[in-house]
């Protein structure tokens, strides 16, 4: 459990790892936090003849909201979202949603854009991502490209991203007051990877559902957005009826994975589970 | 000043807490690497071994001297098989070392072994229980044709009729999953070669020192005093580290051949794959009941998968022999038929895990118990009661004899700290809200501090059991103590000081336990079994008894009176009904130093003693109290209640943390943990992200009460306590589950209960989660 040889560079500018980056392509690897690509690399799963380390580049350290959304930078970590990073729901729906992510010392390292790069299927900031609408800004020696959430993942561990790329910034419209959001998420024990998991919110107006959005994680190769679904709750209330309603078709569009935690009948039981969970939330 | 009893805070700890424990790692210094090359196929011929040149690799044919090990049981359904420390011809489980690299340090000794190619014609692998069984397949060692390494039978005369008596027959199939001990340490080992003597000193990760170095020098044709073999301290074992592995024949091999130090740190996915497992066992049971609950006869087919190899010393017998022997556990069972094997498989081999098949043993009869209470209409407990032992000495059809204990005692005072009437009102309150809560009970005997007799019964070639101890009182009146017993965790070192310093009158922090090291310790045998408190304690007692004897001996002359009129307290010899005393130290140093003076005494103070027990049995009753969510399988433990009887107990805190960790591991049997392969017998389970230990969020606290039989089978009164938690623990888990889910009528017979399996049995009911 010895990683095999690489070399290492620990640019202090972003300039200077796109460079790196252009120079290296297929050869390097981003390090940010470490806690997917260090452990891979122990395992000898990932031989990266070059590292290149992010740590340092303090430009790409922050988060801030203004008028067109929340924007985090690459090297904002887990753990900066145990405090509200934004006011209102979205804020919130972050720190409720970072405490499912693994354990504590892993999100003081481990960071959002780190986790949408690696694209685990079961990521709860992929299917946050997904969910809300965000855009990722990816960014080379060649310039700079705006990619949307749903043309970003590609696959389990693979996304749109070019070689010489570095996922600069992530965007996420904002959410106003009328939102209300729930989440919910299985896994075997504390700080696991989900089983399954749904993220919901809902812009309810006088009990009448005026704008929904809806997913699923940890089911398939990369988070779901389940845009059918929502369109069936905008208009109505998400009275009880509807949300079980929601999580039986829930139930049959989804076509889960199996492996050996979970096998596809239930994974599939969890997505209903999670998604009425997270409806009821959202609507409570 | 009685020591005895009171939650004295462990001597080990300071060092431990301060980060100045020593382990395995800690003492590589300038030794070369040591990287294994592992068989990526579970079976198959070696056409081929491809070593890199300019590389220091060595393979088995480089170690055809070696012998392979062999452990021996002297029984006529034994099967001898002879593991090779490194194969030639043939692989045998996924994992198996094939050769070994040296390099000058462990990242260059991995790129090594991954340039080592290891050609081999696969073959069809054996990976389960009862496939291995299935008439047909290629037997995994030639000489075991059947796949049955190992195999008991017995049926008492009157089970037959028992069976026709019975008013109802209950049949259940039950399954153990397998599970690996996971110690946070790594297996480990650093040989260092002297050169002006050649002997080899082996530092390793170990429970047996002195087993380990009998087993190495047989392996290499040395003498054993040419070998000492150190365990420093040790990161937990439950098992896992009795046996001895190859790697560490080879460790001392190359230590030779290469005349310099070598060191191996296991990492995890090796310890994974290829140090050892337990609880992969499947088990057909037949209970005869009578109307009134009481179980007339029992009969049981029992399997054990025993994986590639047989354990050494202990052999691929411990968990099929240990089940058959003790499977009627707490129950007053007259009539008792049982099959038992241990069956071969290609997979990694089967070793001691704390509990050693009777968590499974527990399971099975607590489910049982359960499952005939359900039909007879009979409350839990009170087809509990209609059962437990209650005469004592008792013997059980397998011709256990059972000592003083509290089965039904302990079952009483656990029913009544639940107050099961008042969680029935609660359980219904919350099925009403959709909320489904479920108590489970688990009554258990635990056999413990069993010397050479148990042993032997079994047929062991190499008998183990008895202790030794030395205790030698220095001029200066302190205490050393030489145990062979080889502690790694449990607090055994305060344990010992405090029973010896009520023998001799001193405080425990003068008293110095030596332990593990081969060269300053007299032969034993290493802790496991739950043996180390009743046997080397027992010895250290009967040692320092000794001691005390002389020491008052000494006292009388020098004060004029008789030995039985002095007491050894608070650092001095008192003569009783006077004011008369002597401090110990004084006394001490007379010993040494006025020798002369003392008619008919030795010089000095050192004396040595044996114990050899037969064993004594601890007891208890584990209450789990389990919510189940029923659209998510999910489980979480509320409450968990432990009354436990072990005795007397030396240091209650002592007590209570072997009672928690093994709790622990209990729930990970009965909840998370399972080692999975593939049906090519790949390892689908290889680190801790798949193998899932239960972490401080799922394991509750753990509430213990102890009652306190005393027997008079243990010398200090002191019964074995290491394994209980984790013997009681699954059943009373699966137990609660089940009674949370009654509603539904659903049984549980297998181990781990996960989320899919509850789930699925759920689903099977008709509980969806869609509606
Ligand atoms: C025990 C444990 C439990 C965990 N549990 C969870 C969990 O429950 N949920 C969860 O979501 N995650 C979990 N993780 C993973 C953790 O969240 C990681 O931090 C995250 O997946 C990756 O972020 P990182 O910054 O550590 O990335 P790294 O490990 O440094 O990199 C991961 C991959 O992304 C690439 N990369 C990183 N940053 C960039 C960038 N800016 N641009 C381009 N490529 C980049 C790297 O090259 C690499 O391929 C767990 C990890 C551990 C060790």
């Amino acid at each position: 459990m010895k990683p095999a040889a690489f070399d290492y560079f620990r640019p202090a500018s972003l300039s200077d790892a796109l460079a790196l980056l252009a120079k290296y392509k297929d050869d390097c690897k981003i390090l940010a936090g470490g806690q997917s690509l260090v452990p891979a690399m122990n395992f000898r799963l990932a031989r990266p003849a070059i590292l290149i380390d992010i740590n340092d580049i303090a430009e790409l350290d922050y988060v801030h909201a203004d008028d067109r959304g929340l924007h985090i930078g690459a090297l904002t970590r887990h753990a900066a979202f145990h405090r509200r990073v934004v006011d209102g729901p979205l804020g919130a729906l972050f720190s409720a949603v970072a405490r499912h992510i693994a354990h504590y010392p892993i999100r003081q390292r481990g960071t959002f854009a780190g986790s949408l790069a690696h694209a685990d299927p079961a990521s709860e900031w992929c299917l946050l991502a997904t969910t809300l609408d965000a855009t990722v800004v990816a960014k080379s020696a060649r310039g700079e490209r705006a990619i949307a959430i749903g043309d970003f993942f590609n696959g389990t561990f693979s996304t749109d991203l070019e070689p010489d790329e570095l996922l600069a910034e992530v965007h996420l419209p904002p959410m106003g007051q009328g939102w209300r959001t729930g989440f919910y998420e299985f896994s075997r024990r504390a700080g696991d990877f989900a089983l399954g998991m749904a993220l919901a919110a809902l812009r309810i107006e006088a009990g009448v559902v005026r704008e929904a959005r809806l997913g699923v994680g940890g089911v398939s190769d990369r988070a779901i957005r389940l845009r059918k679904l929502e369109e069936r709750l905008v208009g109505g209330a998400a009275s009880q009826e509807m949300i079980d309603t929601i999580a039986r078709e829930a139930w049959a569009s989804v076509s889960p994975i199996g492996d050996i935690h979970a096998t596809p009948e239930y994974r599939r039981d969890l997505v209903a589970t999670a998604v009425k969970r997270a409806l009821t939330e959202a609507a409570a | 000043m009685n020591w005895i009893g009171r939650s004295l805070p462990r001597l080990e700890d300071p060092s431990l807490l301060k980060g100045n424990g020593s382990y395995v790692a800690d003492r590589i210094g300038n030794a070369a690497s040591v990287r294994f090359v592992r068989s990526p196929l579970a079976r198959g011929a070696i056409t081929g071994i491809e070593i890199p040149s300019g590389t220091v690799v060595f393979t088995g044919r480089d170690l055809s001297g070696v012998k392979p090990i062999r452990p021996i049981l002297h029984r006529p359904d034994y099967v001898a098989i002879g593991q090779p420390v490194l194969p030639v011809d043939r692989v045998t489980f996924c994992g198996q070392a094939v050769a070994v690299v040296v390099a000058e340090d462990p990242a260059r000794a991995e790129d090594i072994a991954d340039r080592v190619f290891v050609d081999i014609e696969g073959e069809n692998a054996i990976v389960d229980l009862d496939a291995a069984l299935a008439t047909g397949t290629a037997p995994v060692h030639p000489e075991a044709v059947s796949n049955v390494l190992v195999e008991g039978r017995m049926k008492t005369a009157g089970l037959d009729t028992a069976f026709e008596e019975a008013a109802e027959i209950v049949t259940l199939e039950l399954r153990s999953h397998r599970q690996s001990a996971a110690p946070m340490e790594n297996r480990g080992g650093v040989a260092v070669y002297d050169v002006a003597s050649g002997r080899v000193t082996l530092t390793a990760s170990v429970q047996m020192p002195h087993m380990l170095r009998t087993g190495i020098a047989d392996a290499l044709g040395m003498t054993e005093s040419d070998l000492r073999v150190i365990a420093p301290d040790v990161g937990g074992g439950f098992g896992q580290k009795m046996s001895l592995f190859p790697e560490y024949v080879v460790l001392v091999w190359l230590a030779r051949k290469l005349k310099r130090d070598v060191a191996w740190i296991e990492d995890r996915r090796e310890n994974f794959t290829a140090s050892a497992h337990g609880r992969d066992q499947a088990f057909s049971l037949r209970g005869a009941f009578a109307k009134d609950g009481r179980l007339l006869g029992l009969d049981a087919d029992l399997r054990s998968n025993v994986g590639a190899f047989s354990c050494y010393p202990v052999t691929c017998g411990v968990e099929p022999l240990m089940a058959l022997a003790e499977l009627p556990g707490p129950y007053d069972l007259a009539e008792y038929g049982v099959r038992s094997r241990g069956v071969t498989t290609n997979t990694c081999m089967m070793a001691p895990y704390r509990g050693v098949s009777r968590p499974m043993l527990t399971f099975s009869m607590e489910r049982l118990m359960e499952v005939a209470a359900t039909r007879l209409g009979i409350d839990s407990v009170e087809i509990r009661r209609r059962n437990l032992i209650t005469a004592f000495p008792h013997r059980s059809p397998t011709g256990l004899v059972y000592d003083e204990g509290s089965y039904l005692q302990a079952m009483e005072a656990a029913a009544k700290s639940v107050d099961l009437p008042a969680f029935r009102a609660r359980q219904a309150a919350a099925r009403l809200r959709g909320h489904f809560l479920g108590v489970g009970f688990s009554v258990f005997s635990e056999r413990t501090g069993y010397g050479t007799p148990a042993y032997a019964a079994r047929g062991m070639e190499i008998v183990p059991g008895y202790e030794i101890v030395d205790c030698t009182m220095d001029p200066s009146g302190d205490v050393v103590l030489r145990i062979g017993s080889s502690p790694h965790g449990q607090g055994l070192k305060t344990s010992l000081a405090q029973l010896v310093s009520d023998e001799l009158g001193i405080e425990p922090h003068r008293i110095r336990i030596i332990s593990g090291d081969t060269d300053a310790t007299p032969y034993g045998w290493g802790t496991f079994a739950s043996r180390s408190m009743v046997i080397a304690g027992g010895a250290s007692k009967l040692a320092a008894g000794k001691v005390a004897h002389k020491l008052k001996t000494i006292a009388a002359q020098l004060m004029e009176t008789t030995a039985e009129s002095i007491t050894l307290e608070n650092g001095w010899a008192r003569v009783s009904n006077s004011n008369q005393a002597t401090a110990i130290g004084v006394l001490a140093r007379a010993a040494y130093h006025q020798s002369h003076r003392f008619k008919g005494l030795s010089p000095g103070l050192h004396e040595s003693a044996v114990y050899d027990p037969g064993g004594t049995f601890s007891n208890a009753c584990h209450v789990a109290i389990v919510e189940v969510d029923i659209e998510t399988g999910g489980t979480r433990i509320e409450r968990f209640i432990v009354v436990e009887d072990a005795g007397v107990l030396i240091n209650p805190m002592i007590v209570d943390g072997q009672i928690a960790g093994g709790v622990a591991q209990g729930i990970a049997n009965a909840l998370f943990e399972e080692i999975i392969y593939d049906e090519s017998g790949n390892l689908l389970t290889a680190s801790f992200a798949d193998y899932l230990p239960p972490t401080s969020a799922e394991v509750p606290e753990i509430e213990i009460i102890h009652m306190e039989t005393v027997s008079p089978e243990s010398i200090t009164k002191a019964k074995g306590v290491g394994e209980g938690g984790a013997i009681g623990a699954p059943a009373a888990v699966v137990n609660a589950i089940v009674d949370a889910l009654s509603p539904f009528g659903i049984q549980l017979f297998e181990l781990p209960a996960t989320p899919q399996r509850i789930r699925e049995q759920l689903r099977r009911a008709g509980v969806a989660t869609h509606g």
